[in-house]
């Protein structure tokens, strides 16, 4: 017991050691160096078929298009997002990028620690000071923000204007602020087209588990079809799996988010809420290449079509060419500015 | 209307737990600590989906839920039992090992780490909201029963008597001859088919696996195993009770009338309440986590 308590205590002084150095890395890029590009998923990782594959797609393409060289990274369960970022920074990669909210802290630590290495954080979160004021991340730090309240506004009044039922459905995933705003920008959309319309709305939980319950999203989704809901908006990642099961067992529709969902429950997937990851991460590659990026808040928004609403083919005839005509009256005023979408409660 | 809907809903939300909890129950009253039900749920389920995709059987999805659940508790009981492993740390390792390993099979099998493809299930498209959807679903029928068999099983057989034993005072069984480690190895595979077929249900309802999709169910069983204080009965009392609870929340959605967070505190709060003794004495099984007794 002694032996392995020292053992223990032997490797952790070690660990801790470990935390202080700060390998050189590249020192300086030689001429005609291709950029480096580290990516760190979110959980999941490649293959869950939203943001995660979206900023694969849009890496890839960099890769293609302006011949960088990219790095992949896929931390497991727990806590090695961190040092996934880490690794990346320290082997001198130009440009690191982390994939998902949770990244926010551990960029800012790690922009601090390596000045000299360019960050790019999807989703990531700005902090505000307690008097309310926007805390801006680290210069050599880019923050990739979709004005994902702009797009919910559009499917909100999707579902108003198909719903016909004066009963429209939302369903979030962990309760945050950045699933709230897609709450906000739907319910003003909704309000938009049918003033008197009702949202029914609940999240599936208080905890990132409420992304992963398709069974609670299941019995929300059936509970809101039971009051008269006819369309219901998910932002809730593969709780939302659960939401199109219940759109099926009742013969319902529902609206996907992040990537074209239509696929998974077809028929059924009026539309979905997409959020353009892929050509974000191509931009900051892109810049880093030029050597013209800049560390900063940057919005993607319907006018730079970094959200947006599905309608192609699949599913034309779910939505009628009136209610089309509506939505891009409604997307040009917000581009112009006349309607200011809601992003907080 | 209003009540009927809520019963159905709150029927539909706790097979799973009682699915699970009656495997609880068997566990910890032979003395192995249940901690290991999310695991075998979560195996169980992505089998359900696996079996139920490659025959196009929903049936056989079952059937290779309850195995993948008892293989799972096989590992378990091998190295809570012949090894005399710590049943905490074997139990956390399961867990980890099923989230794992389920995540590798779904990228090896489906080529995605989010969720399988659509599977054949017992509920039928447009089936609706009410006991329609329901009654289709013999893994219902299976959920209902599983409460007053597992009572039956403990209480008024001979096997029973013997799981019941080895859990107060494995050395007194042991000197009456009863078998010990045996009887240990069978409640522990008899909680893991149970408890799959706890993941099948959730994995069929949907049509497919996702990701994780347990989502802690497991551990709320097991909240209900120590709750119902290892009755059977009581225990899937306690299922309905937190089912309820989750159904009464989502129907008074929109009016935060209660906050989520108060509702999936529940289980884990009247757990505590449980063992601090404020609604009766909550006796754990004397042997329960012992293993080096025998």
């Amino acid at each position: 017991m002694r032996k392995l308590l020292l053992l223990v205590a032997a490797l952790l002084v070690a660990h801790v050691a470990l935390l202080f150095i700060h390998p050189a890395g590249a020192a300086a890029p030689p001429a005609g160096h291709t950029i480096d590009v580290g990516v760190v998923f979110d959980l999941g990782g490649r293959g869950d078929k939203s943001f995660n594959d979206g900023a694969y797609l849009g890496a890839e393409r960099a890769e293609k298009a302006l011949g960088v060289q990219v790095r992949f990274i896929e931390p497991g369960e727990g806590s090695d997002r961190e040092s996934g970022l880490r690794l990346l920074a320290a082997e001198g990669m130009d440009l690191v990028i982390g994939v998902g909210f949770i990244f926010t802290d551990d960029l800012t630590q790690l922009a601090r620690e390596y000045p000299n290495t360019k960050f790019a954080g999807v989703d990531y979160s700005v902090a505000t000071d307690p008097s309310g004021k926007v805390v801006p991340p680290p210069a050599n730090l880019a923050a990739l923000k979709f004005r994902e309240e702009q797009g919910s506004y559009l499917v909100g009044a999707l579902a108003a204007l198909v719903g016909k039922s004066k009963k429209v459905g939302f369903v979030g995933g962990m309760d945050s602020p950045l699933i709230q705003k897609f709450e906000m920008g739907y319910r003003a959309g909704v309000k938009q087209v049918c003033p008197d319309c009702i949202v029914l709305s609940q999240y599936a939980g208080v905890t990132p588990e409420a992304f992963r319950n398709p069974g609670k999203g299941k019995e929300i989704a059936l509970s809101q079809y039971q009051q008269g809901v006819n369309v219901i908006f998910h932002a809730s990642g593969s709780t939302g799996l659960g939401v199109f099961e219940a759109a099926r067992q009742t013969n319902k529709l529902a609206i996907g988010v992040d990537a074209d969902q239509y696929s998974e429950a077809p028929g059924y997937v009026l539309s979905s809420m997409v959020k353009g990851v892929d050509n974000a991460v191509y931009d900051a590659i892109r810049k880093v290449k030029d050597g013209q990026f800049r560390g900063g808040i940057y919005q993607y928004g319907l006018a730079e079509s970094g959200v947006g609403y599905v309608y192609d083919k699949n599913n034309e005839r779910l939505i009628p060419p009136v209610v089309h005509a509506r939505l891009e009256q409604l997307r040009q005023e917000i581009v112009a500015g006349r309607i200011v979408v809601p992003s907080t409660r | 209307m209003i009540a009927l809907a809520f019963f159905a809903q709150t029927l539909r939300i706790a097979i799973p737990y009682l699915l699970a909890a009656a495997g609880g129950v068997m566990s910890e009253r032979a003395g192995l600590i249940g901690l290991t039900l999310e695991g075998y749920m979560l195996g169980g389920a992505f089998c359900a989906v696996a079996a139920s995709f490659a025959s196009g059987s929903p049936w056989l999805g079952v059937l290779a839920a309850v195995a993948g659940g008892a293989l799972l508790a096989l590992l378990y009981a091998v190295s809570a039992i012949r090894f005399r492993a710590d049943q905490v740390v074997v139990g956390i390792a399961i867990n980890l090992l099923a989230i794992g390993l389920t995540r590798f099979l779904l990228r090896l099998f489906f080529d995605s780490s989010s969720n399988s493809p659509r599977v054949a299930g017992f509920t039928s498209q447009g089936s609706g909201t009410g006991f329609g959807a329901l009654v289709q679903n013999p893994v219902v029928w299976l959920g209902i029963a599983v409460i007053p068999a597992a009572a039956w099983l403990l209480y008024r057989t001979p096997f029973g008597l013997r799981v019941r034993a080895v859990g107060e005072h494995p050395a007194a069984a042991a000197s009456v001859g009863v078998p010990v480690a045996r009887v240990r190895y069978l409640a522990v595979l008899v909680s893991g088919m149970l408890a799959g077929l706890g993941g099948a249900y959730l994995a069929l309802d949907q049509h497919q696996f996702t990701d994780g999709m347990t989502a802690g169910r497991g551990f709320i069983a097991l909240a209900a195993t120590i709750f119902g204080r290892w009755d059977p009965l009581r225990a899937g009392l306690a299922c309905l009770l937190f089912a309820a609870a989750e159904t009464l929340q989502i129907q008074l959605q929109g009016t935060q009338a209660i906050p989520s967070q108060f509702v999936e505190m529940i289980p884990y709060a009247l757990t505590i309440v449980a063992l601090a003794g404020v609604v009766g004495r909550a006796v754990a099984p004397a042997a329960l986590g012992k293993t080096t007794i025998e």
